[in-house]
């Protein structure tokens, strides 16, 4: 049985990476692809119980959707992606209906059977959605959904303006002793992708394509880049409103950042920008997954569709300061505060999304075949050597 | 013997069987994908923290801090607490036992959060200090910082154990004591730290294993290369799901606390807690 | 038997100690008037709208309700299992006693990471979904340390000729304990139990692991602190939870602490002294 499980999940770890991207081809079917989601969505359940981050689940939003539908919202705020793994465990244990997992933990969620394929008809703006994010890779397996596609966002070069008159243009500046004891990066292991995007550019031979998809030497050097930024960083951030801190406070002047800390602190006034270097930008992408023992499958249904509506993925961009995947969502956004939609590029054109690597959850597999890539558990291991 | 029975069972049905499922976990592993537990015995875990330095590099930072904070609340303390039983009126003792009981129901994470605002860098405390001209000490976001919030945070813990003992030292012996020419600091050297050293022993329980399994202050107060054993368990269980690791590390500060308590008990701190 | 100029220094040292203790508590209470959500010194501009807010969101006022109703349950199981512990371990002579007391000590002096994950391991095992009952467990378990503490260490000073002569005045064990032993040991109780209370309404680490879909108010607060935009409710809802706890911890201290025995026979009779526990 032990030996079992172990097996399986080589399989499973060796059959989905070799046909990334699942476009076509098949993939290693998770252990919850022939459950059949419904056709119809029933009479609500009266509650529904959610896990997502902080600021997904707001009064703005939700009061209107328990009016509507009679399901009682009850929100559990998790402090990182993968939280959310350890949270939904046995398939949200028949307590959790959805969760509002980043790119990284999807591929762990759907494949360790804690969630289960959704039904993208019963969720009538599915067909609004960015063409992208119908079927993005992190969440669709052989044509099957496991979630509906939410909103996403790109990590940016965040920077005081009076210490950078002018704008930086590459992500060499965090890497830069001149600002030593003024940088702040994300305190989370998918940062080593950062660094290997950089490297990607600035160090064409150790040829990487894919800054998830690591070789031994190309980990090896991003974990190096990073170990030898380690003495220049102020704090690695692990709350964005520590980041948010640091920068009002003067602590530190330039690091990685989400567009909600550029957001907030322009709000109060502070002398910061944000900017996406040329070396291009990782990025997340959200999604709403119904847990395989979800008690009020009803309940998550009503309310997919009712956050994938274009007045409530617009009330939610503007108040985390990311962007809709609902096409039609720029003109709410524009209603409210005009400029957004442009500013959150919520019009952006299909070829946008090459310049972002969404976060996905590295696995063994590479994306060419071979079995040698780095996998999660050694990103982790090494990001603890990296902070000491 | 019916009495015990209860509280006896909670303690043996849940803790101490909570505290034999993590010891054996810590002898499993898990599969990396996904993070389920395979239940192979196995020591790699325990292999893993020797071998790696960044580990033993946290876990000396953890220690190291207990102890410093423990000392650091107990240098605090003791002054105050003898002021507290012996110096005090009835009325202002009252009063003092409340101001220390008060702090401890203001949220511990918001008391946190209000030493960001000392600490940072446009902050109270260097603010305080330039403008009547002294330099700005600029300790935000570093190791001094996290002991000066670790020892501020328990502080409580360790003032009333120490006022407790010190309470019951009996003005007799003092009086004997002088009344045989003993000097004061002679009298309070002889009589006075001896009796009180159950309660400080008692209250150095509270501040170095609080501070040994915490992972919250590091998080907020600390700067780059502050973790504690706390957040490597923590990022461990809630980030990678790796319960065995988690497990493994969390042996640590179990098997320390062990021998702090194995020789508290003989120094007869359980009856001054 | 201190000098003057002992006394004058351990006045001033008391004083710095008051002001570093209630330094952050001040700037707690400043910073609900906040105007911006971002803490910077000195504050921005004063305002009220926060207060309002706060009272207005129900997250706030159900993680509230939510830490108020674990930590009732939580004390009273306490109450019930810790004096029995205390009673039990008192009258105890046997080779055991050592080691019960000191199991029953290490709830609160393991780290509470450990105490957190291994109870989770535990419910994860035995197939318990997380609940506000496992919060209500997670708090007992450390609970029962403070009340059991409290209690032992008021039976310890307690003369047991006291029971023994209402014993041979021919009272049953029922009304020498309601008569004799309850009044005896009450304010300990009391005592015992506001503590309790206090810890389990501020825990963070075990119930950030036992809590279901549940937030209690320390997790609130977190998710609160996470992204900061209302960092200012946090201030005032702790503004409010110190101001309605100072009456009863007035109360207690003086029922405890504030050397309501110091009269000269303190030296045959020693005060019962409130044990604390820190948040295990």
């Amino acid at each position: 049985m032990k030996f079992g499980a172990l097996a399986v999940a080589l399989v499973v770890v060796t059959a989905c990476g070799t046909t990334p991207g699942g476009g076509g081809s098949t993939q290693q079917q998770p252990p919850t692809a022939n459950i059949k989601p419904p056709d119809s969505i029933g009479a609500g359940e009266g509650q529904l119980n959610l896990i997502a981050w902080e600021g997904y689940v707001d009064d703005s939003w939700k009061k209107q959707f328990t009016q509507q539908t009679g399901c009682a919202v009850n929100a559990k705020y998790a402090g990182s992606s993968d939280e959310m793994v350890t949270l939904m465990k046995d398939g949200g244990g028949g307590q959790y209906d959805m969760v509002s997992a980043s790119g990284d933990a999807d591929l762990r969620l759907i494949y360790g059977g804690d969630v289960k394929p959704m039904n993208e008809k019963l969720i009538p703006d599915w067909n609004n959605f960015q063409t992208y994010f119908k079927n993005p890779p992190y969440n669709t397996i052989n044509g099957i959904h496991y979630g509906i596609s939410l909103q996403w966002g790109p990590n940016t070069l965040l920077y005081n303006t009076q210490k950078f008159p002018n704008k930086p243009t590459s992500w060499a500046v965090i890497y830069d002793p001149a600002s030593k004891g003024l940088i702040t990066v994300p305190d989370n292991p998918i940062q080593i992708a950062d660094a290997a995007l950089y490297l990607s550019k600035t160090k064409p031979d150790l040829k990487i394509t894919d800054p998830y998809e690591l070789k031994k030497n190309q980990f090896d050097a991003a974990v190096q880049l990073l170990k030898d930024q380690r003495p220049l960083i102020k704090k690695y951030w692990a709350l964005a409103s520590d980041e948010i801190s640091l920068f009002q406070n003067g602590d530190v002047v330039v690091g990685a950042a989400w567009p909600y800390q550029t957001i907030q602190l322009k709000a109060a006034k502070a002398p910061v920008d944000d900017t996406i270097p040329v070396e291009g930008a990782t990025g997340w992408g959200d999604t709403w997954m119904l847990a395989t023992k979800a008690p009020h499958p009803n309940c998550a249904y009503k309310w997919t569709a009712y956050v994938s509506t274009a007045k409530v993925q617009a009330l939610q961009a503007l108040f985390f300061g990311e962007t809709p995947v609902n096409t039609q969502a720029c003109a709410q956004m524009e209603a409210l505060q005009a400029g957004s939609c442009k500013q959150y590029h919520a019009d952006a054109p299909g070829s946008y999304f090459d310049q972002i690597k969404f976060w996905k959850t590295p696995i063994a597999a590479c994306g060419d075949g071979s079995n040698n890539c780095i996998p999660y558990d050694q990103w982790l291991a090494a990001w603890t050597t990296i902070k000491g | 013997m019916l009495l015990l029975t209860p509280p006896l069972a909670w303690f043996v049905v849940i803790y101490l069987a909570s505290l034999a499922t993590l010891l054996v976990t810590a002898f499993w592993t898990i599969d990396p994908f996904t993070t389920r537990i395979v239940q192979v015995w196995t020591t790699l875990n325990f292999e893993r923290i020797l071998e790696e330095p960044a580990y033993r590099a946290i876990i000396s930072r953890t220690v190291v801090m207990a102890a410093l904070v423990t000392l650091t609340d107990a240098l605090l303390a003791f002054p105050f607490a003898y002021y507290m039983a012996r110096v005090a009126s009835r009325r202002v003792q009252t009063l003092l036992f409340a101001a220390v009981l008060l702090p401890l129901w203001a949220s511990y994470l918001a008391r946190v959060y209000a030493w960001i605002l000392i600490l940072n860098h446009n902050g109270v405390l260097n603010w305080s200090l330039t403008s009547i001209g002294l330099p700005a000490p600029d300790i935000g976001y570093t190791n001094t910082a996290m002991w000066v919030v670790f020892s501020y945070i328990w502080l409580p813990f360790m003032i009333i154990p120490v006022y407790a003992a010190l309470e019951r030292v009996p003005d007799s012996m003092l009086e004997a004591a002088s009344d045989l020419g003993a000097r004061r600091w002679r009298a309070i050297r002889d009589v006075v730290l001896p009796l009180s050293l159950p309660g400080v022993v008692a209250g150095s329980i509270f501040t170095f294993s609080l501070t040994l399994g915490d992972y919250i202050t590091p998080i907020l107060v600390g700067g780059a290369g502050s973790s504690f054993i706390g957040n490597v368990i923590y990022s461990n269980v809630g980030i990678a799901n790796n319960i065995p690791f988690a497990a493994a590390l969390a042996i640590i500060p179990v098997a320390i606390m062990a021998v702090y308590l194995l020789i508290a008990q003989r120094l007869g701190a359980f009856e001054a807690l | 038997m201190e000098g003057f100029w002992t006394r004058l220094l351990l006045r001033v040292w008391a004083a710095l100690i008051l002001f570093f203790l209630f330094t952050p508590i001040v700037l707690i209470f400043l910073y609900a008037f906040n105007t911006s959500n971002i803490q910077s010194w000195p504050i921005p501009g004063l305002t009220l709208k926060w207060f309002s807010s706060t009272w207005s969101d129900p997250d706030v006022t159900s993680a509230l309700g939510l830490s108020l109703q674990a930590g009732l349950i939580a004390t009273a199981l306490a109450l019930v299992l810790g004096s029995c512990a205390a009673f039990a371990i008192h009258r105890m002579t046997w080779f055991g006693k050592e080691t019960v007391s000191l199991l029953f000590v290490l709830p609160l002096a393991l780290p509470g990471i450990v105490t957190g994950i291994s109870l989770q391991a535990f419910f994860s095992f035995g197939g318990i979904p997380l609940s506000t009952y496992t919060i209500v467990v997670g708090h007992t378990t450390f609970c029962i340390v403070v009340v059991y503490n409290n209690v032992l260490a008021r039976l310890r000073r307690t003369q047991g000729s006291l029971i023994e002569a209402a014993m041979d005045l021919g009272a049953n064990g029922f009304r020498v304990f309601r008569d004799i032993t309850l009044p005896l040991i009450s304010t300990s109780v009391v005592a015992g139990a506001m503590l309790a209370f206090a810890l389990s309404f501020d825990e963070v680490i075990v119930t950030t692991f036992t809590a279901g879909a549940q937030n209690t108010l320390p997790l609130w607060i977190f998710g609160a602190i996470r992204l900061g935009q209302r960092l200012p409710e946090v201030n005032v809802v702790v503004s409010f939870v110190i101001l309605i706890t100072i009456i009863p911890v007035l109360i207690a201290a003086r029922l405890t602490g504030g050397g309501a025995t110091r009269v000269p026979v303190a030296a045959t009779e020693p005060p019962t002294t409130t044990s604390t526990a820190p948040a295990p």
